[in-house]
Formats: structure tokens, sequence, C-alpha cells
């Protein structure tokens, strides 16, 4: 009857299932599935122009995108921005946790100027960035004047508006993951690296052989966010370089923005939004055939 | 000859080893110097972490000539922040924000609760699959999927409201996954018992899991409130005037538009932006840092 041994099972409990579902699965579908499906079929598709309906084009926009030099620039910025903003703020955030694990002097303190920049908004602190990166005003530049050092334009020159952009990201993500990693540490029980110390390992020798991997299933989780976030992060880029000089700070999602919403070349868009997906796909895929082996999620 | 060799030397050797023990227990014990350094890392790494909302606070709160010159004794004053307030409509701006946040966690509560009740409860076929579906967003966020969603709310004909800003968040995968999670740990005879006293589907939720899971909600609340407090490229493409442009969009119009580089009064502005979540931050550091730790622990 209706206390089944499983509990909520049978016809009447896949009704009442479905209905539970229901409206989530419905904003899901129309704005997780859909769009994704959609992207696809209209990057087939010419842009619609108040004067010229959409027509099929089939390839059209992906030749295009071979051939658009903007869209390569884009594509390896984000590239470099990817390798540039991973592995440094991950590297930070653990030893950021692994300080304020520790009885360190200060350690409320401290652990609440590492998490600070995740409540602030990115749009705002960019704009404190912003000053710091000015030429000769700048904090950047004053502390250079001291050492004798030439003024820099930083955000106005092709070869440090990106790393300028990426040093802003690392800022605003490592205190985030160092709560991942704080969270694990404080699983971890502290026998384990007594028990290594006992047998005469230094600290350094505890930490890589004992906290270390025992760290790993957070790692990942990490990692599979930084990776995503990376091709997300781009709020900073509107105020503080609008992708330029020369396209030399523009990420994949900023042209995309740019392409879409600037020069309102939808169809054009959409095939870019493609390369997005794929290489998101590629996330997923390296997440569940590589990543789940190794980590089990309850 | 052996056997009585053997025991004064095994007892010989015993010393030796133990006295081993005793300069390895010193050694993990951290050496001041060790200590030291540590401390002096961390700290640096702290104030340079702090440095930009450091420097908006000395900013904003001096005249703008000492907004590069760091006197101790230069006087305090509010007018930057008077000035900003009477540069742009920030009582509407915040307004704007606030019915954001509040719609889109209002719906993300009932719907999250709803599905995550179906997927840890109930058994029905598909609801594996349709989960692995949900799943999905995490990856396929609805940040990325900007130019297909923008077409679907103008389809709707919504551009410039606030449900076109909520909409695309509000069934969340993350929400449903964590509340899912939560559910499942609490007891089936709590459900059965429940359901023999006469309480329906609904009743069940409402009266045993809802309150069992509190924590759950506090933790995915202040996640959910301050991500879509600081959220920026959606709000930016879907709204177009003042009535409905949260804090962030308008922030970004208000510093790109003819402030000169007036960083006094743009750093006010910044302060102002980040004011209201940053001052919740510190009135509830902890429950922020162990709500971000529990919605991270999967």
């Amino acid at each position: 009857m209706s206390t089944h041994p499983l509990g909520n099972s049978g016809p009447r409990a896949a009704l009442h299932g479905w209905l539970l579902l229901l409206p989530a699965a419905v904003l899901l579908a129309a704005f997780t599935h859909y769009p994704a499906v959609a992207t696809f079929w209209h990057s087939l598709f010419s842009t619609p122009r108040p004067n010229r309906p959409a027509v099929f084009i089939g390839a059209e926009h992906y030749r295009d995108l071979l051939a658009d030099p903007i869209f390569w620039t884009a594509l390896n910025n984000n590239l470099i921005f990817a390798a540039g903003t991973i592995l440094p703020s991950i590297a930070l955030a653990l030893v950021m946790a692994l300080w304020v694990n520790e009885r360190i002097a200060g350690r409320g303190l401290l652990r609440l100027a590492y998490f600070t920049p995740t409540v602030l908004p990115m749009i705002a602190v960019a704009n404190i960035w912003l000053f710091f990166y000015t030429p000769d005003y700048g904090l950047f530049d004053q502390v250079r004047g001291l050492f004798g050092l030439p003024a820099h334009n930083w955000l106005g020159s092709t070869e440090t508006a990106l790393g300028a952009i990426i040093v802003v990201a690392v800022w605003k993500e490592a205190g985030f993951f160092m709560i991942f990693y704080l969270a694990a540490l404080q699983q971890i029980p502290p026998e384990l690296r007594e028990a290594a110390r006992l047998e005469g390992a230094s600290r350094w020798q505890a930490f890589w052989k004992v906290t270390f991997p025992l760290l790993m299933p957070t790692t990942l989780f990490v990692l599979i966010n930084a990776i995503i976030n990376a091709f997300r992060l781009i709020d900073h880029i509107f105020v503080m370089t609008r992708g330029g000089p020369d396209n030399a700070s523009s990420l994949l999602l900023y042209y995309i923005y740019e392409v879409g919403f600037r020069f309102w070349d939808q169809g054009y868009a959409a095939a870019l939004t493609m390369v997005l997906l794929a290489i998101l796909a590629v996330v997923a895929l390296f997440k569940f055939f590589w990543l789940e082996r190794k980590v089990h999620y309850q | 000859m052996n056997t009585p060799a053997n025991p004064p030397a095994a007892l010989a050797a015993q010393p030796p080893t133990e006295r081993a023990g005793t300069p390895a227990r010193h050694a993990a014990r951290p050496l001041p110097v060790d200590r030291w350094l540590n401390t002096l890392g961390a700290w640096t790494l702290g104030i340079i972490w702090l440095a930009p909302l450091l420097y908006a606070i000395w900013t904003a709160f001096h005249p703008a000539e000492f907004s590069t010159r760091f006197a101790p004794l230069a006087p305090l004053t509010l007018d930057n922040f008077r000035a900003a307030w009477e540069a742009a409509p920030f009582p509407r701006y915040f307004l704007n924000t606030s019915a954001l946040v509040a719609t889109i966690l209002a719906g993300q509560l009932v719907l999250g609760t709803l599905a995550a009740y179906a997927f840890a409860r109930f058994e029905f076929p598909g609801r594996d699959v349709v989960f692995a579906l949900v799943l999905v967003q995490l990856m396929i966020m609805p940040d990325m999927m900007i130019v297909e969603n923008y077409r679907s709310i103008h389809a709707l004909g919504l551009v410039d409201t606030v449900s076109a800003m909520a909409l695309p968040y509000i069934a969340s995968a993350f929400g449903i996954f964590l509340l899912r999670q939560t559910f499942k740990t609490i007891p089936r005879e709590l459900e059965e018992a429940a359901r023999i006293e006469g309480c329906g589907t609904l009743g069940v939720l409402w009266r045993v899991y809802v309150p069992l899971a509190k924590p759950t909600y506090l933790a995915y609340a202040l996640v959910s409130v301050s991500h879509h407090w600081n959220n920026f490229l959606w709000p930016l493409i879907v709204t177009n005037t003042v009535n409905t442009r949260p804090i962030t969009v308008g922030l970004a119009v208000f510093a790109g538009t003819d402030q000169g580089i007036d960083w006094a009064v743009i750093s006010a502005a910044t302060l102002l932006a980040s004011g209201p979540l940053l001052v919740a931050f510190l009135l509830f550091q902890r429950q922020f840092v162990q709500s971000f730790l529990r919605a991270g622990i999967r």
C-alpha cells in the first residue's frame, strides 16, 4: 500500500515525484538545455535584421570564425587567462588554508582578510584595481617609483593588460577556494600528522606525504570550479580594459558579449558560444571519465 | 657465548633509539624562525588581500587631493559619499537589487525544495536521467548562455524587468543538489511516522524535511544572496533603465560616464555598492564562512 518498505514508490509516487520536479524542470529546460541546443541551431542561420529575416547559411559562421583573428586572439587570451588563474589561485588557496588552520597570530582577522574579496562585487572592486594600475599615480607605479623605476601603463599596453586582469581574478578567487581547503583540513584527524612527525618526517614531508593526498578530492573539486570560472569571470574586463588594447585582454565570453550585444550579430555570437560549449564539454568529459574514478561523492 | 651476548646488545641498542626519538620530537615543533616567517608571510599576503578595500576606505573618507597622498593627519570627510549619492539614483538601485535577490532566493528555495524532495525520496522511472540533466547546469551556467537566453526573454516580452534578470537563475542545480544531500540524511522513519499520522506528500515535506534542513537553507541563502547581489553580466544585458538596473550595473554606468577620474567619488560609490553585503558579512562572519563551507562540502 502507501507504506511500501522502500518508501515512496509505485505509480502514485511516480506522479507525485514528477509533479514535485515539474516547476524546476521546466525552468531548467528553458534556460539551460534549450539554449544549449538552440545555440547550435541558430548558429546555422544568418542574424535576422529588420528588413531581412534569418536565412539558413549552414556552416558559414564557422568558416568566418576560423578566419576571424579577433576570435583567435580571444581564445588564446582565454587559455592564457586559464593557465594564469587556475594554478596560482589554487596554490594560494592551499597556502592560505594551511596558515589559518595553524595557531597563527591574528588567525580570525587573516581568515577575514583572505575571504573578503569573495563577498565584494567584482564590478566594484575592479574600480579600485583600475586605480592601482593607473600610470604614475596608481599604487603599482608609486611602489615602482620608490625603486626608481619608470611609470608603466599596465592596462594600456598589450604586453601587460592580460596579466593585470589575471592578477585581479586570482585575488578574487583564492580566498573562496581557501574555504574548501580549510573545511577539508579540519576534517583530517591531527593524529595523522602527529604520527608522521613522530616517525621523524619534517613538516614539509608530512604535508606532501600525508596532508596533500588527503586533500586530493578537494583539489579536484576546486580545480573544476577554477576551470569553469576561467571561462566565466569577465566582469572586471568591463571596467578595466573593455577587452583592449587591441583585444589584448579580450576573453571568449567577453567577445561573445561584444558580438552579440554591441554589434548585434546574434548568429555569429551563437557560433562563438558553440566554441565555449565545446570547451565546457571537454571539461565535463574530463570530469566524468577521469576525475569521477578518483573522487566519490555520495 | 652468543646467547648471553645478545640480551645486553639488544638493551644497549634501545637507549640510542629512545634518545634519537627525543630530538625528532623537538624538530617537529616549529622552530621560532620558521614560525616567525610563516606569520610574516601570512600577514603580508593578508595585507595585500585587504589593500584594495583599505585603499577604497581611505580614498572615500578623505578629500580628493589625498587620493594619492597618504598623509596620516588628512582631514576626514563624507562629501564623496554625498557627491556619489546625488550623482546616481542609488536608492532605486538598492531597491532593484533587493527585489532581484529576494525574487531569486524565494524561487530557488521553493523550486529547489520540491525538486530535491523528489530526487531524495521518490522512486520513479527516469529519475536518475533527470538528475543527471539537472547537474548539467553546474557546467553550462546561465551566465554563459547570454545570447540564447536574451532571445527567449525578448520573445517573452520581458526585457527590462526583474523577472528577466531572475528567471534563468531560479531553477538552480546547485541548490537542488545541496538540498537533496541534506534530505537524504534525514531518517525515513520520521517520514513514515508523519505519513501514519495522516500527512500527505507536501505535509511531510513541510513538517519533517524543511524544519530539519534549516542550517542548509541558511547556508544556501547566504551563498545565493551574495552571488546575486554581485551578479553583473546578465542584468547588464537585460536591463536598460534606472527602474530595473541593479546596483552592480548602476555602478558600472556611474563609473563609466563622465566622472572624470574622481577616484574619491568612485571609491565612495564602490563602497556604497559593496556596503550592505560587506556589513552583513562583517557582522555574521562566522555564519558566512560556515555557510560557504557547508555549501562547498559535497
